[in-house]
């Protein structure tokens, strides 16, 4: 059985909602130091002040969840929000959870928190009626407090709480509120901690200190995959206060000051056996002839080489999309720690639970002996799924018996992180001479199944992800592969479009029934004038239960792109935070402008050619171009995540923009790398 | 021999390399982390302080090269209680996701308000060319700063 006391012992009074399906309470669960079953998803308290804490796995990487998770348990447990706090990604304190990534805060965590809020809700309420006596269904939960508009009678949810020692969990069925009669969600909030952000006073992981704290650094290999052959430590270990950690190929130093510990680090004098590798000049090349087994296609329906064969037009091309770097602008950092075999660690992550199995790994402990900790973190866009300087951090820590901080250089995190899949996609298609696509072939290698599947209605279709050996490392980035899907098929179908004599807009309305999708088109085209006017481009895509459409005009000024306007729209069911979204939709457009235009890994010998941001280009104020959103408002649909699939429709519009600017069409990503001469 | 300098107000002397850079003497050395590391090679602008008053990025500052000067960071900006005007703006503005870049943003901005008190978009753009928002809330950060100017607030 859950040990409910527990819970209470380390909350103290009031009122817990534990976010369990029902029956999993009594299932067998861990010993000692983890307290929670497996299955428990969060969970809430309500202190004798009326203070509600939301525990959550779930982090804070810019996204804003701490905000919209906040406003689902404040809507349904009807309280202020300011008076709802999150416990977020702290693996002593929260439950499992397997990451913030893929959208799924929104669709998932936030209905499960809200059933927990209306769990304690009704709890109250209860509590209410007992007290006084009541009818309960003529009681009125509101405003942090309980009701009783017969006899005016007003007690406070912290007045109810007061000496409780109640723990419940989630009946399995709760009554949500709906989106029409939503009074907090749905409404614009700030982001959380906004003010201690503006005056420099939250404390980002590579901002965390322990007392008695050194600094690490580590000595990187030459290049990838390169093994440390000899080494001449002597110089650093002369240094006053300096311990060098070596074991296998990993070589670090320890120093209590960070720039001491980087001038040891660069007096070692280490040679490193390298091994030949491919460069981005043969990389699409490469990864043709580095396909892994044959994959089965995720769709496959009637017979595309019999439509083909029938075809009035038709249509095959190739696109490539680059490696690209997420680039957040705090690099990896991490501060560990050691007390009797057991481990802590600061970190910035999406996944805390990924870090605590990776060291728990690494040192060969159980993970309960691994307490992982992500404060909200200076961003990811998917790159920190990983743990390496906790890792790092732990071993030096480790070593020295002291707490141990490891902060990467923008160097090491253009090198030692990992990439957007670069990826090859081929696609075979045909069309009747009235404008009706017959038949649809996709094969995408390497770079992945994300948004493969689309929204227009072909009978004849074969649609493939074939995963090849990657020369680099590389891992999610803001909505996976859906990027570089929608790049070459939204590419495509503009191709396809000018090849029948058909408007870009029309084509594509003509082709498929989807509602939500013809919606956004619409919305986009309306907002934007879409006409006649040379140098426009529009592009649609789905993903992850949201729908874009994006418009983007161009002209060509000494021979380079400028993106004069963008509007961008955007439908992800009811919306959660309208001021949040915005945030997002506008972020991701300008994220995007970086993929579309500039932004290529460049890599030779095992090494990153361009591991600076004097020579990586990411976006900039005079990058951008004025943008609008049409944000679509669905309050008949859950709310989907919106993160990520804003930023798949920017590409191709400005791609098909290009195209109608300038009669060239560009297939590769960045689009710059094919940028015709003046 | 100590280096001396006036951070926020506070005469503090440094025992540092002269060549370390100042970004990592605020840091390390005086505990004021609102200044972020983004790149070490002025490329970002998540580490700009001012220095007698004008933007500069403290990572390719060298601590000899500021010797006696008055250097302002993010955790100096707010007087007597009251927060900066562009630190409100900021704030209404809502012009951050992650925040990482805010205190650079704000100081860059504050230092371009003191030497121009109504500038342009189009200046305000110029300005805030060497401050890098990865998650791309440009737009309310253009926003803010123009509220800020238009608050016609003590700058600085």
């Amino acid at each position: 059985m859950l040990d409910r006391r527990e819970f209470l012992g380390t909350v103290g009074g009031g009122i817990v909602v534990l976010l369990v399906p029902e029956g999993a309470a009594a299932q067998q669960r861990d010993a000692a130091h983890n307290p929670f079953p497996p299955e428990l998803e969060a969970w809430l308290h309500i202190d004798e002040t009326g203070a509600v804490t939301v525990f959550t796995g779930k982090v804070e990487v810019g996204q804003g969840v701490r905000a919209s998770l906040a406003q689902a348990v404040a809507e349904e447990l009807r309280t202020p929000v300011a008076g709802v706090r999150l416990v977020m990604g702290d693996t002593a304190l929260t439950p499992y959870d397997m990451g913030t990534f893929g959208s799924r805060s929104t669709p998932y965590m936030a209905p499960q928190l809200r059933k927990a809020g209306a769990t304690a809700r009704e709890l109250l309420l209860d509590l209410a009626a007992e007290k006084w006596n009541a009818d309960r269904a003529t009681l009125v939960a509101s405003g942090g407090a309980v009701a009783d508009p017969k006899t005016a009678k007003v007690v406070s949810y912290g007045a109810l709480a007061a000496g409780r020692k109640l723990v419940h969990t989630i009946p399995g069925e709760v009554a949500l509120t709906p989106a029409d009669r939503w009074k907090v969600l749905g409404t614009p909030l700030p982001k959380a901690d906004a003010t201690a952000i503006v005056t420099g006073a939250l404390h980002y992981p590579s901002d965390m200190t322990r007392p008695g704290m050194l600094h690490g650094k580590i000595v990187r290999p030459a290049s990838f995959g390169a093994k440390l052959a000899s080494v001449d430590t002597s110089k650093a270990e002369a240094m006053p206060g300096v311990k060098v950690v070596r074991d296998g190929d990993f070589l670090g130093v320890i120093a209590p000051h960070p720039r001491l510990a980087a001038r040891a680090a660069a007096a070692i004098s280490a040679q490193w056996t390298e091994v030949p590798q491919p460069s981005n000049a043969d990389l699409f090349e490469y990864l043709r002839h580095n396909m892994e087994a044959t994959a089965r296609p995720e769709v496959e329906q009637g017979s595309v080489e019999k439509a083909l064969s029938e075809a009035e037009v038709k249509l095959t091309e190739t696109y490539t999309v680059a490696y690209i770097a997420h680039c957040p602008l705090e690099p990896r950092a991490a501060v560990a720690e050691w007390n009797d075999g057991d481990v802590t660690a600061w970190t910035g992550s999406q996944r805390p639970f990924g870090v605590r199995s990776e060291l728990a790994e690494e040192f060969g402990i159980p993970e309960q002996r691994v307490h992982v900790i992500v404060p909200d973190t200076g961003s990811g866009y998917g790159g920190k799924h990983s743990g390496e300087a906790a890792i790092e951090a732990a071993r030096l820590s480790k070593a020295a018996g002291k707490p141990v901080k490891v902060v990467w250089t923008r160097q090491e995190e253009f090198t030692w992180a990992y990439f957007r899949p670069a990826g090859v996609i081929e696609i075979h298609s045909a069309a009747t001479k009235a404008g009706a696509i017959t038949s649809w072939e996709h094969l995408n290698i390497n770079s992945g199944p994300a948004a493969i599947r689309h929204a227009y209605d072909i009978p004849n279709q074969r649609v493939t992800f074939q995963p090849a050996r990657s020369p680099l490392r590389q891992g999610s980035y803001r909505s996976l592969a859906a990027a570089a899907n929608t790049f070459a098929r939204e590419t495509h179908i503009d191709e396809l479009a000018h090849a029948v004599g058909a408007d870009p807009l029309e084509f594509r309305l003509a082709n498929t029934k989807d509602e939500r999708f013809r919606a956004v088109l619409r919305a986009a085209a309306e907002r934007f004038g879409w006409g006649k006017q040379k140098g426009c481009g529009i592009a649609a895509g789905w993903d992850k239960g949201s729908y874009v459409a994006t418009c983007a005009a161009v002209s060509i000024v000494d021979g380079k792109v400028r993106v004069d306007r963008v509007v961008e729209a955007f439908e992800c069911g009811a919306i959660v935070n309208p001021d949040g979204l915005e945030n997002q939709v506008t972020g991701a457009i300008i994220q995007g402008l970086g993929g579309a235009l500039f932004e290529a890994i460049e890599f030779a010998k095992g090494r990153i050619l361009n591991s600076r941001l004097a020579r990586y280009r990411v976006p900039r104020q005079s990058d951008v171009p004025p943008i609008e959103t049409v944000l679509l408002n669905r309050k008949d649909l859950p709310s989907a995540g919106a993160g990520e699939t804003p930023i798949i429709g920017i590409a191709p519009a400005i791609g098909n923009a290009i195209f109608s600017a300038t009669g060239t069409r560009l297939r590769s990503l960045p689009l710059k790398s094919t940028e015709p001469r003046p | 021999m100590p280096t001396e300098i006036i951070v926020n107000g506070v005469r503090h002397a440094v025992d540092a390399e002269p060549e370390a850079p100042l970004l990592s003497v605020l840091r390390d050395d005086l505990e004021l982390t609102g200044t972020k590391y983004g790149c070490g090679e002025g490329q970002c602008g998540a580490c700009t302080v001012l220095i007698d008053g004008a933007p500069a990025h403290s990572c390719i500052t060298r601590l000899a090269s500021v010797a006696g000067k008055r250097i302002t960071t993010i955790e100096g900006l707010a007087a007597g209680g009251r927060l900066h005007p562009v630190q409100e703006a900021f704030l209404h503005a809502g012009a951050m996701q992650c925040g990482y870049c805010t205190a650079g943003m704000i100081v860059a901005s504050a230092g371009l308000l003191a030497s121009n008190p109504n500038p342009s978009e189009a200046q305000i753009k110029q300005a805030l060319e060497g401050n890098i928002c990865r998650c791309g809330t440009y737009p309310r950060i253009v926003g803010a700063v123009r509220m800020a100017a238009r608050s016609g607030g003590p700058h600085a």
